[in-house]
């Protein structure tokens, strides 16, 4: 086993620990902003006096409790973007394994096509799915979210499973299969923990996506199944003052997937580390 | 456990023989006076327990789109909708409304006339107004002190404009005169409309042609841009309500022509920084009043078909009532009743005394006419807008060629000779003539 | 049968690196410290495992191509059938048949050229800007550091972010040329504070998108970056290569597939962008933002013309496959390495 080898793109630690502070801090800072507007009042957060010094309050956050059902939206964002992630991931990773290690010469086509079913802007679909939606009694029912997430991240999956897949070396496949052992038991406590990493991320950027998806879950939704992003919708109030409430809602709509992240991205990382495992 | 037995018979049969409670959906936009009527639902619920209200809140454009979607498909999703003077006349005539038919109790006439007329189609109620606002001028009277500017009751835009220069003070953060800008139907549009109508201009002429070269648009956006290229805040081609409220608060803003209910908030101490600095007056006239300020009212309608319709009118005439007036009233305050809706609100003495800003306001709604807001007489229904259903697409463009104009991308002229090519555009595929 | 030994020295394009070999292919994984590699060309197909595996192989397969085959056609269908006809939500029972009408009088909107090239600059300049300042950031965090946890935190968190909200925050903290964040850091400097979103609207969409997806970018770099095989580079480092010829020949290589992915993903989100659009300037002023989703709602959801709008939305689709021809032919051939 080697030593700890750099990659020798910035000269010394030092310097690349302020840039990547630096960087991160940048693009953070809209989001800090957010944050600190959540604990003003509505006056504060449109004045420029009181941009830096104010007193903090809780009254946003409070009203956003009193005011909506957080719970259940957060209930309903939880459990259509996990199931529609993990079932995606059902799908999807078998077909990126069978492409990415069994190739064939349709293999590509196969990849461009499942793009090409995104190509077309949700907008324009609206009208045929909701009357889908309806004949089927899917209007706002999770069950009919979680089909339309799972659906509209599957080829994103397929491809970010397959491009991951093909990162590991078709000769650890062989290698256990020269060991004799049938293709799922060996393979699979040699192959998963070498895609967890991939998994993980995809898993994980699926899961912000749908979280986010705001077209169908506002259009296919009405009383019962609606998710965060309903939430956020019903604070942009047209006539009056929202912004410090809006970022207060915006804080909680994301508060659990940030810590879900901030859980994750260890996982995120493992990844595919050839030069250590040995 | 004979006793234990009988005991959960009983409570087995009764609660199979319970009331089902029916789930009521309204769909409303998120102003301040609909999340107090959620917030008041709960005496609704108490005086009708076998209904339970379920609320869906949205932005005022993806509701829209949501009701109407779902409307047009019969999708069936909500019992209650919130609609506006828009949409009103459109689906009450295409049926797609239920015929609202309260009481005696409920006081129909008591209704102010032109909303009244503004929500029904042939002469039938389609929706219950919650509440209504009109438009009106609001200044900063500190500052037109200081300037020496005295306002008539309905000033003229070319008094406002004078005034506006002399109240215009961007070195200390001041802005002579703060309208709309941003690209919308129901944005920038709704006010420029009323400018138009002041500048004796017509959206379409009685053949349905669109008139937006003819001489009073032309005067009008060429004085709007003007004014605001002089005396306005940097940014107004993406300013809406919203972001000239906070100006407003700020106390950037000298004068500001907008939505009557502006006036709650910028009194409101809580969240404006001149809260008692504020005064009235009517919108601006130039040839004719007629059309100078705009009528809009959000309001309670049932589709046709609903399967809770029952409920559901209970509800809007819960929430539509005299009572319920009375019930914000003391819950909150005679400053905070939804207002615009009914005579009797402005004649209760409580209402006057607590908002100051009511007078100016009833006068202005009172002074709106839907049917008759043109200086030459119009095809179409409305002040701010043209109850069409073309109409949404149209003003978006031509609200995005005024934005342009406003932003100094496009001249005026330039403007308005594309804004009458999309609007034409539209008719023409909608079939309006050849 | 074959072994991992069956290798030829093969040098990779253009890279002068001495006797050993800048692999291009993935490395053996039993070898013990020794700097020099045998490389593995591209593997061709294994005839026995391939044909005891194909139809497992086929089965794996099913599952997803079958559901997204449905989920597709249904849809795509209806839409195809609804952009021939007469089908306005406003007009219900008016459903003849319209022949190429809806496309015409879409293509035939003043705006169109306009909300073409918008559509194709946002797409261009926004995957520029998040596979290029991606592939730095992932760089720079790539080794340990102190806090680099919360970093990666920190970096990720504006994909969490509602497009909406995001929209919203960029319109009214930062870009307002009064009260804005950005506008009171040009004051302090003694500058003119910029109007971004009249001056320079789609330049400011093109910003908010960016700041949005740059994180989709990061992530996938990062977690292509880690499986870069470290002994490659230290060996190509002893052999005197500095820098810049490690990423150029070894790094950037190895990132080609997740650049072709970020690239394909991106190119299906950035289309349909509209939400941030909508919220902020409203397509203006003018056309200056308008891109063909914006279009698209126009006819969608204010006009409820759904022939018109199918039509369009089948209009969006055939761009993104020109779009998507002419990015395969720049990347995607990465697809088979």
């Amino acid at each position: 086993m080697s030593a700890p080898i750099t990659l020798r793109i910035a000269p010394a630690l030092a310097v690349r620990t302020v840039a990547a502070w630096l960087v991160a801090l940048l693009i953070f800072f809209p989001i800090a902003f957010m944050l600190l507007t959540s604990f003003k009042t509505e006056l504060q957060a449109i004045s420029v006096s009181t941009m830096w010094h104010f007193t903090p309050t809780l009254e946003n956050y409070t009203l956003v409790q009193s005011r909506s059902d957080y719970l259940l939206y957060a209930k309903n964002s939880v459990i259509t973007s996990v199931v529609s992630t993990l079932l995606g991931l059902l799908i999807a990773a078998p077909a990126a394994y069978s492409m990415a290690f069994f190739p064939s010469r349709r293999t590509k086509d196969i990849l461009m096509w499942m793009l090409g079913t995104k190509m077309m802007p949700a907008v324009g679909a609206l009208v045929p799915v909701y009357v889908l939606a309806q004949s089927s009694s899917l209007l706002d029912t999770r069950l009919g979210l979680i089909i339309v997430f799972t659906l509209s991240n599957l080829p994103l999956m397929v491809w970010m499973l397959y491009s991951h897949f093909k990162e590991i070396p078709p000769d650890i496949l062989e290698a256990c299969r020269m060991d004799g052992a049938n293709l799922w038991d060996e393979c699979r406590h040699v192959l998963l923990p070498l895609s967890l990493g991939g998994l993980a991320s995809t898993g994980l950027l699926c899961l912000v996506l749908s979280w986010n998806e705001a077209f169908w879950s506002l259009n296919l939704t009405a009383a019962h199944a609606g998710t965060l992003a309903a939430l956020i919708a019903s604070y942009s109030s047209p006539e009056g003052l929202f912004w410090a409430k809006l970022s207060a809602a915006s804080v909680m709509a994301i508060a659990p997937i940030v810590v879900f992240g901030w859980f994750s991205q260890k996982q995120l990382v493992q990844g595919l580390t050839f030069g250590a495992v040995k | 456990m004979k006793l234990k037995t009988s005991l959960a018979l009983a409570f087995g049969l009764s609660t199979a023989f319970a009331v089902q409670a029916t789930d009521l959906v309204v769909a409303t936009v998120n102003n301040g006076h609909m999340i107090e009527m959620q917030k008041l639902t709960k005496h609704f619920e108490a005086a009708n327990p076998d209904i339970h209200v379920k609320w869906v809140t949205l932005e005022e454009g993806v509701l829209r789109q949501r009701v109407t979607t779902d409307i047009a498909t019969k999708g069936g999703q909500f019992d209650v909708m919130t609609i506006g003077m828009y949409e009103t006349p459109i689906w009450g005539k295409k049926g797609w409304l239920n015929e609202l038919k309260p009481d005696a109790a409920y006081d129909t006439d008591d209704i102010l006339p032109a909303i009244r007329n503004g929500l029904s189609a042939n002469g039938k109620l389609y929706a219950a107004p919650f509440y209504g606002e009109s438009s009106m001028l609001m200044y900063r009277k500190d500052l037109a002190e200081k300037a020496g500017v005295k306002f008539a009751e309905r000033p003229t835009w070319e008094q406002v404009r004078d005034a506006a220069a002399k109240m215009n003070d961007p070195a200390n953060g001041v802005y002579g005169i703060c309208l709309r800008g941003k690209p919308g139907w129901g944005d920038n549009m709704a006010f420029l409309t009323t400018m138009a109508n002041a500048f004796g201009g017509q959206w379409f002429d009685m053949s349905w042609k669109p008139q937006l070269e003819s001489k009073p648009w032309k005067d009008a956006v060429t004085f709007y841009v003007d004014m605001m290229k002089k005396y306005g805040p940097p940014g107004s081609s993406s300013n809406s309500f919203n972001e000239i409220l906070a100006l407003y608060n700020e106390g950037k803003c000298a004068m500001w022509v907008d939505a009557t209910i502006a006036a709650s908030f910028i009194t409101d101490p809580k969240q404006s920084k001149v809260a008692d600095k504020v005064d009235f007056a009517q919108a601006p006239s130039q040839v004719t009043d007629k059309g100078a300020n705009w009528l809009w009212a959000w309001a309670l309608a049932i589709p046709a078909g609903s399967k809770n319709s029952e409920a559901a009118q209970k509800f809007i005439n819960w929430a539509t009532s005299k009572d319920y007036i009375k019930l914000v009233a003391k819950e909150e305050g005679w400053g905070s009743v939804p207002t615009g809706t009914r005579k009797s609100t402005y004649l209760s003495r409580e209402f006057r005394q607590a908002a100051k800003f009511g007078a100016a306001e009833q006068k202005a709604i009172f002074s709106a006419n839907p049917n008759d807001s043109t200086l030459p007489k119009s095809p179409y229904v409305g002040v701010q807008f043209a109850a069409i259903p073309e109409f949404q697409a149209i003003g978006i463009a031509v609200g995005q060629q005024m934005s342009a104009a406003l932003a100094g991308k496009t001249s005026v002229d330039e403007a308005l000779k594309a804004s009458q090519a999309a609007a034409d555009r539209e008719m023409r595929k909608a079939g309006y003539y050849k | 049968m074959r072994t991992s030994t069956d290798a030829a020295m093969v040098s990779a394009p253009g890279a002068p690196l001495g006797t050993t070999t800048a692999p291009v292919g993935s490395a053996p994984p039993q070898q013990g410290a020794r700097v020099l590699r045998l490389v593995k060309p591209k593997a061709p197909k294994q005839p026995e495992q391939h044909a005891m595996h194909r139809p497992l192989a086929r089965l794996l397969l099913a599952p997803a191509v079958g559901t997204l085959f449905l989920w597709m056609i249904v849809p795509l269908l209806m839409t195809i059938y609804f952009s021939f006809i007469r089908y306005n939500l406003m007009q219900p029972g008016e459903h003849g048949f319209a022949g190429l009408m809806n496309y015409e009088f879409f293509v035939t909107d003043p705006s169109f050229m306009t909300a073409v090239m918008n559509t194709l600059l946002l797409l261009g300049s926004v995957i520029a800007i998040t596979v290029v300042v991606g592939i730095g950031v992932a760089l720079l965090v790539n080794e340990p550091f102190p806090g680099r946890g919360i970093v990666r935190v920190l970096l990720i968190s504006p994909f969490f972010v509602m497009p909406t909200v995001n929209a919203l925050l960029w319109k009214h903290m930062m870009m307002n040329p009064i009260y804005g964040v950005l506008a009171q850091v040009s004051k302090f400097f003694g500058a003119q504070p910029i109007d971004w979103l009249t001056d320079y609207p789609l330049f400011s969409v093109i910003v908010m998108v960016a700041w949005q997806w740059l994180p989709f970018a990061v992530l996938i770099f990062i977690t292509a970056l880690q499986s870069m095989n470290r002994e490659q580079l230290e060996a190509a480092r002893m052999d005197g290569a500095n820098a810049f010829q490690q990423f150029r020949f070894l790094v950037l290589p190895h990132l080609s597939r997740p650049i072709a992915v970020v690239v394909m993903i991106e190119m299906i989100f950035l289309l349909s962008v509209f939400a941030e659009i909508f919220t902020t300037t409203g397509g203006g002023p003018g056309d200056a933002s308008t891109n063909i989703a914006f279009l698209i709602f126009k006819q969608a959801l204010l006009n409820f013309d759904v022939g018109v709008a199918s039509a369009g939305a089948l209009f969006a689709v055939l761009l993104a496959n020109v779009a998507a021809i002419f990015l395969i032919r720049m990347v995607g051939k990465n697809l088979e390495r």
